[in-house]
């Protein structure tokens, strides 16, 4: 009985986490720019930052003229969509690592109390406009990529970029989430999610030719990050699929993301009621 | 009833390194079978030492932890089933962590729960108003709240707990780390709003001043057991404790010998301090020296509360 009642109240509980969202993530961007000069700081450092990071492969570049077989523009295509959907998880989920902190420091049982969804509440906590720097850059990458990458368009191949960029968004939105449960579990796991998250992100800035086959399958079956942009990148450059993946495999990030957003919910769930029900 | 636990227990479970990879599994018993029931309009206060299980409490009845056993309900809802739901009708007020937001005025706070909680804009404006000039935080409300004393910011927070006009507040030691004057402000709006609104108040506490000055009944946990749960008075015959006859002799004499219960505990000089039981009367001690000794002057201390629980978990840990 009671669970046909919390099935029937899902979409007005997401419409309700999306408002806590809202109004949390704005309460945080108010305060950021309070201090107009710190914040404009950490704006441009920011994208100084993130600069660098891509000027590091175009060092690579001027040394050798392929890496992995692929060339720069296709690298800067793998780079551009992975920057580009990794920084907009990050802007919207990516404060969720400081969970373990708020649970050792108690202020976690303040959000317990409140009429909003939790995970609501710890996505936007410390939301920060600053990591707009990183989808800048990103996207800056990537439409440079596109217009010099030497590329038939056709209609699906179009298409496919916008997919991949939100599917890989919300790929790297599951990593964050799953991770920020298991540091209900183990407090002090910041940096093992940072591994997944930003490790991974950093994975995929290179061609999958340039890593072992161990690596590429634990990438592509256990945490589907090839799905981000290794496989659609490879159906745009009409480049052979990493494990010789079946051809439809560069349409599937859309389905994985969705399927990898649910077990992150779920993991979620879990982690909650491990904590609701120990404390921690 | 308001509010019913009935044999709620909380056992966690406890891993501790023993060695190398080798872990050694012990449950903890934070909250041990308690009942009571607390009904609307009470104040009630909830006291015991670090670590008896206070918060564990005041977390089950928010919701915020599940219980291992036993039943609980607070307005009628299973607090850890409909946490949120809960939410509604609930206050909380952590003393040590503050719910304000750091480097945003008090009142942008206070927008963000008109919406978080969908308090509809003409209560909020009554709540508000109300807070601002029982609290006197009228003058604050644009002030950065990293820019406000403690004793301003807990006032500060304790409205943030009350704009959606909850039915009962829980308070976490409100008054910590506060100064006389904003202790006594917090007293009062505490005691303002229970008469005038009835609303519900539990409050846990170290300092035994706001219970004796806002509760007319008081729960004691110790080692996650009910130790006490009655009014004021009665905690000092529970605990066994005793009043003190401070008195003043013509000279220094040897420590005055009488028959009974008692004794003396301190001499100073001419002055003598007696302790007896706090239920008995102090006429016939105090007849009995004046036949005896050359008596000038003499008084008699209440016990202090302090004490009297202090008393009453040695006598728990002894027996």
């Amino acid at each position: 009985m009671r669970r046909v009642v919390v099935r029937r109240a899902e979409p007005a509980r997401l419409g309700e986490g999306l408002r806590a969202y809202r109004l949390i993530a704005g309460m945080w961007i108010r305060s950021t720019t309070a201090y107009r000069t710190s914040f404009a700081l950490t704006v441009v450092g920011n994208l100084l930052i993130t600069v660098l990071d891509f000027v590091g492969i175009l060092l690579m570049f001027s040394q050798v003229d392929t890496l992995g077989g692929w060339t720069l523009p296709e690298v800067a295509l793998l780079y551009g969509l992975v920057a580009t959907a990794f920084g907009l998880a990050d802007l919207l989920l990516g404060s969720m690592d400081a969970l373990g902190a708020r649970i050792r420091d108690g202020s976690f049982d303040t959000l317990l109390v409140r009429p909003v969804p939790v995970l609501a509440q710890v996505g936007a906590d410390r939301f920060a406009l600053r990591r707009l720097g990183r989808i800048t850059q990103g996207t800056l990458v990537l439409c440079w990529a596109l217009l010099t990458v030497e590329v038939s368009w056709t209609a699906a191949k179009v298409l496919l970029v916008p997919v991949a960029v939100v599917s890989g968004a919300v790929i790297f939105g599951a990593v964050f989430v799953g991770g920020a449960a298991f540091q209900i579990v183990a407090q002090d796991a910041a940096e093992v999610q940072n591994a997944f998250t930003y490790g991974g992100s950093t994975l995929l800035q290179y061609p999958p030719t340039v890593f072992g086959t161990e690596l590429v399958r634990g990438v592509t079956y256990m945490l589907p990050l090839a799905f981000v942009n290794w496989v659609p990148a490879a159906y745009v450059l009409g480049r052979p699929y990493p494990l010789g993946l079946p051809e439809w495999a560069a349409f599937a990030p859309p389905l994985v993301a969705a399927g990898f957003a649910v077990a992150a919910g779920l993991v979620w769930r879990a982690g909650l009621r491990a904590y609701r029900s120990t404390g921690s | 009833m308001f509010i019913e636990v009935d044999g709620v227990e909380k056992v966690f479970e406890v891993r501790r390194r023993t060695g190398f990879l080798k872990r050694e599994r012990r449950q903890v018993r934070a909250v041990d079978s308690i009942s009571f029931t607390v009904a609307r309009g009470e104040m009630v206060g909830y006291i015991g030492p670090n670590g008896a299980g206070k918060s564990t409490t005041i977390k089950m009845l928010t919701g915020i932890l599940t219980p291992s056993g036993g039943r609980l309900r607070v307005a009628g809802i299973d607090p850890s089933r409909e946490r949120r739901r809960l939410a509604h009708r609930i206050g909380v007020v952590f003393g040590q962590r503050t719910t304000l937001w750091w480097d945003l005025p008090l009142i942008d706070s206070y927008r963000l729960m008109h919406r978080m909680y969908r308090i509809p804009d003409g209560r909020y404006r009554e709540n508000l108003d109300r807070c601002v000039e029982l609290l006197e935080l009228g003058g604050l409300l644009d002030v950065p709240v990293r820019q406000l004393s403690l004793g301003q910011r807990m006032r500060g927070d304790i409205a943030a707990a009350l704009l959606h006009d909850p039915e009962v507040l829980y308070l976490d030691e409100p008054t910590i780390g506060l100064d006389v004057i904003s202790k006594a402000k917090v007293r009062e709006f505490l005691r303002e709003l229970n008469h005038d609104r009835g609303t519900t108040v539990l409050l846990t506490t170290h300092d035994l001043q706001d219970i004796e000055q806002l509760c007319s009944r008081v729960m004691v946990i110790d080692h996650g057991r009910m130790v006490y749960d009655g009014p004021l008075a009665g905690l000092h015959e529970a605990g066994g404790s005793e009043r003190i006859l401070v008195v003043d002799l013509e000279r220094e004499l040897p420590p005055i010998e009488v028959g009974g219960a008692a004794r003396v505990v301190r001499t100073e000089g001419p002055r003598q301090w007696l302790a007896f039981p706090a239920g008995e009367p102090a006429a016939g001690l105090v007849s009995q020296i004046a036949a005896d000794y050359p008596l000038v002057d003499l008084s008699v201390r209440e016990p202090d509360i302090e004490a009297v629980i202090a008393r009453m978990y040695a006598d728990k840990a002894s027996a």
